[in-house]
């Protein structure tokens, strides 16, 4: 079932939300599975976080329940390093750091969009955002200069993620046509910002960046990696086999 | 929860939360945390996630010095037949809060 974007603002507002949704459900799977309860519940108000902007997100878009449950894999716009899977805590953390970061950033710009709609979710989404990427540079702080083993756990998990960075701040035509019409912040804009901003905290945990590897791109135009599918398969299970299921 | 318990490894902090402003902080619970400020991000997630508060105070436990409950009556007991002591004798206005 193909859902084709048809204006700039709706294939913006479909990559901002898919990336809440994605990544609120990756972390909504710790649920139950975290380290400690006190983690658990930290990491489930996350996801709760994120599933309330891709519920604005998406609703704006069009019909939320709809685009969420009942897109197919190639549709959605969501970033490569949302789907990434959660792997250790450490790389859970890890994705959470590199992404909240940016999308903080993204989100305090956001607020001068020239989209009502826009300004108003991102000023009350920004402050959520802010929590996010503080508490994940906790962790990495603390897990970087932690035990041998957390170290290494840290580290590994920076290296899965990095290459999935140069994605966030790609400006395809899509993205370049909103940014002309002040609808979106250019990504460009602040990439000095946030790499200073994650090499402070890699160095607050004594940790080297990773080389620079391969950039991977294709997210925003519906190539994904093999995980999507499957967190995709877990997550519209229940409403694509009972359509008219109401609880 | 998965692993293999080592919460147990991390000190205990007892949480208060301020309700709103003009409120005392209240005992609400506790938490495990390696450190203060991972104590505080910890009791915001699982004391103030529905608005409960305005303000978060947490302290080790630890550092909690508590009555020995075998005391209990020597320590509180004897203040049982002290009405004279509760400021029950006065009115107070309505418009006064919080007494």
């Amino acid at each position: 079932m193909a859902t084709v974007a048809v204006d700039p603002r709706t294939e913006y507002l479909l990559r901002l939300g898919d990336d809440s949704l994605v990544l609120g459900q990756r972390l909504s799977e710790w649920c139950g599975h975290g380290p400690v309860l006190e983690v658990d519940i930290s990491l489930a108000n996350l996801a709760l976080d994120l599933v309330g902007q891709a519920t604005l997100l998406l609703g704006e878009a069009g019909d939320g329940d709809k685009l969420a449950f009942h897109r197919d894999v190639l549709d959605f716009k969501n970033c490569l390093l949302v789907e990434q899977p959660n792997g250790d805590f450490a790389q859970t953390i890890a994705r959470h750091l590199l992404y909240t970061t940016w999308q903080h950033m993204l989100f305090q710009r956001l607020t001068q969009s020239t989209d009502r709609f826009l300004v108003e979710f991102a000023t009350k989404a920004v402050k959520e955002v802010a929590y996010h990427r503080e508490l994940a540079a906790e962790w990495t702080i603390r897990l970087g200069d932690g035990t041998d083993e957390s170290a290494r756990r840290m580290a590994e998990g920076l290296d899965w993620c990095w290459r999935f960075v140069p994605e966030l701040f790609e400006v395809d035509e899509v993205l370049q046509t909103a940014i002309d019409a002040g609808i979106a912040p250019d990504p460009r804009s602040f990439e000095d910002e946030y790499r200073s901003a994650i090499g402070a905290v890699l160095a607050e945990a004594k940790l080297e960046a990773p080389a620079d590897q391969r950039a991977i791109l294709g997210g925003r135009r519906g190539h994904h990696s093999e995980h999507l599918g499957h967190l995709l398969a877990v997550m519209q299970y229940l409403p694509r086999t009972y359509p008219d299921a109401t609880w | 929860m998965s692993g293999d318990g080592k919460s147990g490894d991390w000190p205990l902090w007892e949480v208060f939360v301020r309700a709103k402003g003009g409120l005392s902080h209240r005992h609400v619970g506790s938490v495990h945390a390696p450190d203060a400020e991972l104590a505080l991000r910890h009791a915001r997630d699982t004391y103030t996630r529905r608005l409960e508060g305005v303000s978060l105070w947490v302290v080790p436990s630890a550092e909690i010095v508590a009555s020995d409950p075998d005391e209990a009556g020597e320590l509180f007991e004897p203040a049982e037949s002290k009405i004279y002591r509760h400021p029950t004798f006065y009115d107070i206005p309505d418009e006064v809060k919080h007494i």
